[in-house]
This record gives C-alpha cells, structure tokens and sequence, in this order.
C-alpha cells in the first residue's frame, strides 16, 4: 500500500517535470514566433538539460551551493504533490491553502541560499531582487486567496475544485476581477516581464544564476520547470476548476480530466508568455508600487465585494 | 551502457544545444544581432546567448584582441564548463588583419586559446557566422572539436605563451 503510494508520488512528480520541461520549450517557441522567427523544436528543454547534465566538469561552491538546488527541488516537488492536479489529490488537508503559500517560499528561498552561497555579487542582487518580488506579489495573491476561502468557506483546495464542479470561480462576477489580480501575481511567481527582475540577464547576468554551471544548472532548469507547473497549476486549480470535467472515476474521467489540465495550464502559461513578449522590464520599485497599490487596491476591492455577495 | 555511447549521447546533446557568449571587443560584435534576430535566427538550431561564462559552451571572439583584452579573455575561457569551443570572428586572430603592425595587438589567437573555427572575412558576413555554426556542430558530431582537450593538455605551453605576451606585450616571440 505505502509502496503504492509511493509509486505513484514517484510516476506524478515525473510526469510534472516532463510537462513543466516540454512547456519550456514550447514557450521559447511561443516567444520565437512572436518575434516572427522559427524558434527551437519544442523538445528543446529536454536536449538543454540532457547537454547540462552531460557536462564534463562541474564547479561547486561549497556544501550549501550543492545542497541548495536539492533543497529547491524538494520544495517544488512537496508544493506540487499538495496541488490536485486534473482533481486527483495525492496529499490534502483542511487548510492546505495555507500549507501551499509557505511551500510555495520555500524552493525560492533554498534557491536563494543556491546563490548567496556562489558569493557572486550579481547573484546577491538577484536575491534581493527576488525576495522583494515576493513580498510584493504575495500581498494581493493572499487577498484573492482570502476572497476564495470566504466564498467557499472552506482553506483546503481540494474542497474548492471540488465545489467548482457547478461553475468555475471565474464565471462568478468579483473572482473576475479576482483572476486578474491572481494573473499578475503569477506573472510575478513566473518571473516572466514585466516582473523579470530578478534574473534581467542584461542588467545583473541573470542574478541568481551568474555562477551556476554545468549540472547545477541543469537541476536548477528542472526546478525552474517545476515551478511552471506548480504556479500554474495552482491559477487553475483556485480559479478553472482545475481541470475537472468528469467526476465518475473511470480511467475515460482520469484521462479527460489530464488533458483538460494540459489545455489549461497551456493556456495560462500561454497568456503569461504573451504579456512577457509585450513588455518591458519594470524596475524593482515600479514592481512593487504596481503590487502593493493598484493590485492589492483591486484585491480589496474583490474580496469586500465577495463579503457582500456572502452577507447577501 | 559504455562509455562510447554515453560521450555519443552528451555529444548529440551538446550539439544541439550550444550556448554562445559573445566577447564583444571588436567590430564582429555588429554581425550578431542579425544572427540572433528574426533575419537568420540562430536559436532554431537551439543556440542562444547566455549572461556568465559558466552556463556557456561557446565563447565568440569577435574580432581583434589587445594584450589587455587578452587576459579577460582567458580568464572567461577558464570559467567555462567543458566541453567548451572557441569561435573567433574575421582575419584579426587569424594573423593580425589590419592590425598586422600594431604594437598592442594578439596576431595569432591560437597561440594563446585553442580555437575550434575560425571565420574568415573583414568583417564576416552573418551567413558567414551560421556557416561557422553548422561547422562547428558538424565538427562536435564527429568529436573533432577538441579544443578544450588540447588546453588541458599542453596548458603548460598555453600559459607560457600567454605570460610572454602579457609581460612583453605583443608577439615578438614568433618560435615558441
């Protein structure tokens, strides 16, 4: 039974990664067309990171630099198995929402801990950067987090795709307001422009990543496909009903289920590259003014109108 | 699995993926936005630019290098991962081009960096430099860009030729 379970921990986090590592690509070719060029093949990621981990030398910083990345990874991997993914949940609790914003901290901090331990002084303004980043973009995400938990009265996420099953929290006039606040705030998670603060690869050589090479790199490209998944996944688990299309338990409703997902989460992350090609780079303060006062302004204003649809 | 067939994959890999970090000192630098864009768009063979030396495979020598420029230079070279190449831009480190009597002038850069392809030309054109490209992934394939090895190898001699210059400036030296 424990083994499984543990099996099939094992088969979805795979699965996660092989999808988060397959969006890169199409992402980069989703960009390549924007810009009206060709573009890589879209199993670009997984030659990237077959070349990374190939590599013939590697240079370490010290314990913490090689410890850091596994701490990341573990992270992401822990935040993913907490997210219902196409409404199958593999670990859940009353109150996971909660869970799922700490974890969410976690990878960006082990990856912090990556960087500072490099001693590269790009990579420390990087995580400057990005736990500035953080703190702006978690305000309003919280807000429309709080929003949800009062509409549905409830903190785990698996009960709220379960009561999606009517209609999509979407559909519900203040989450949409609700939803756009959430895009944006993912578009920060993302780290995609205007938000490409942290990594402005022409500003601070990519920030966190200055030092890292060869196969740290190629653990930080899995992460970095990881969090693909798990931001997105967790927008259309809070706000698309995750995905959920059949409810009877069949192998037809799994499979169904999975590809609604895919479309989904393609969608979202879709949008997220398109605002990434249209924009420019804000700078830090311009990030966090647009957070904390027209974003969280937006929250509020959601979340009071949901109180009165609920009062009502 | 043995050995063979694991330097065959990481070569394939290797190939179709290289990283590019442009050294941009010289006038070769101009050619590379046309490369990069939408014109001749080299990420279609999955190159891109990278930011630091040490998530780069390939290091652009874009033109001519001073003494001074030379220690940077090898410096970069040195905080790449191998497998790593070398691709050097137009006539300049091929025998000095233009600058064949400047006193302040690298004449001939694989003296000092094992070159992997040079492109020839003043300047190169960009079809040019995606020829340079292809060759060079046509020579990873065959694993005939070797040039990482051979620094290893007589890094003795690289270094020796690269302190003559840095002490003396220029390459008055032309036996060694």
């Amino acid at each position: 039974m424990v083994i499984t379970k543990i099996a099939i921990i094992a088969l979805y986090t795979t699965a996660a990664m092989f999808v988060g590592i397959l969006f890169m690509g199409i992402g980069r070719k989703i960009v390549a067309r924007v810009h009206n060029r060709v573009g890589p093949p879209v199993y670009q990621g997984f030659i990237d990171i077959a070349k990374l981990l190939t590599k013939k030398t590697n240079i370490s910083h010290g314990w913490i630099y090689d410890l850091a990345l596994l701490f990341s990874i573990t992270g992401i991997i822990l935040t993913i198995l907490f997210l219902p993914i196409g409404g199958v949940k593999l670990l859940s609790m009353e109150g996971d929402a909660f869970l799922v914003l700490y974890l969410l901290a976690i990878p960006a901090l082990g990856f912090a801990l990556g960087a500072g331990a490099s001693g590269n002084p790009n990579a420390a303004i990087g995580v400057m950067r990005a736990l500035v980043m953080m703190l702006s973009y978690e305000l309003p995400f919280v807000v429309t987090l709080i929003a949800l938990m009062i509409y549905y009265d409830t903190s785990s996420i698996a009960q709220i795709v379960e009561m999606q099953r009517a209609r999509w929290a979407i559909m519900i006039p203040p989450f949409v307001l609700a939803a756009a606040v959430a895009d944006m705030a993912l578009q920060g998670m993302l780290m995609e422009a205007p938000f490409d603060i942290p990594i402005a690869p022409h500003e601070i050589a990519s920030g966190p990543m200055a030092e890292f090479g060869g196969k740290h790199l190629g653990t930080l490209m899995i992460y970095k496909a990881g969090t693909i998944v798990a931001y997105t996944t967790l927008f259309v688990d809070l706000f698309l009903g995750g995905g959920v299309v059949m409810y009877d338990g069949s192998l037809l409703a799994h499979i169904a289920n999975f590809a609604v997902w895919f479309v989904l989460i393609f969608i979202v992350f879709t949008l997220s590259l398109l605002i990434n090609t249209s924009f420019p780079r804000f700078r830090i303060e311009q990030a966090f003014k647009f957070y904390w006062k027209y974003e969280a302004l937006l929250a509020f204003i959601s979340l009071i109108w949901v109180y009165l649809v609920v009062i009502s | 699995m043995k050995y063979e067939d694991w330097n065959k994959i990481s070569r394939i890999a290797s190939r179709k993926s290289l990283w590019v970090l442009h050294f941009c000192t010289g006038c070769g630098a101009i050619e590379l936005p046309p490369v990069m864009t939408s014109r001749y768009d080299m990420e279609r063979f999955g190159m891109g630019p990278m930011a630091t030396p040490r998530q780069a495979d390939v290091l652009l020598i874009t033109g001519y290098l001073t003494v001074k420029t030379l220690k940077r230079v090898v410096n970069v070279y040195e905080q790449m991962q191998s497998p790593k190449y070398v691709i050097s831009f137009g006539s300049c480190p091929i025998n000095g081009g233009m600058y064949w009597d400047s006193y302040n002038t690298v004449k001939r850069l694989d003296r000092y960096l094992p070159v992997d392809v040079y492109v020839g030309g003043c300047m190169p054109r960009p079809e040019g430099v995606m020829n340079a490209f292809l060759k060079l992934m046509e020579l990873i394939d065959e694993g005939k860009a070797r040039g990482w090895e051979k620094y290893q190898k007589y890094y003795e001699q690289y270094k020796r030729n690269q302190k003559m210059a840095f002490n003396f400036g220029g390459e008055e030296n032309e036996g060694a």
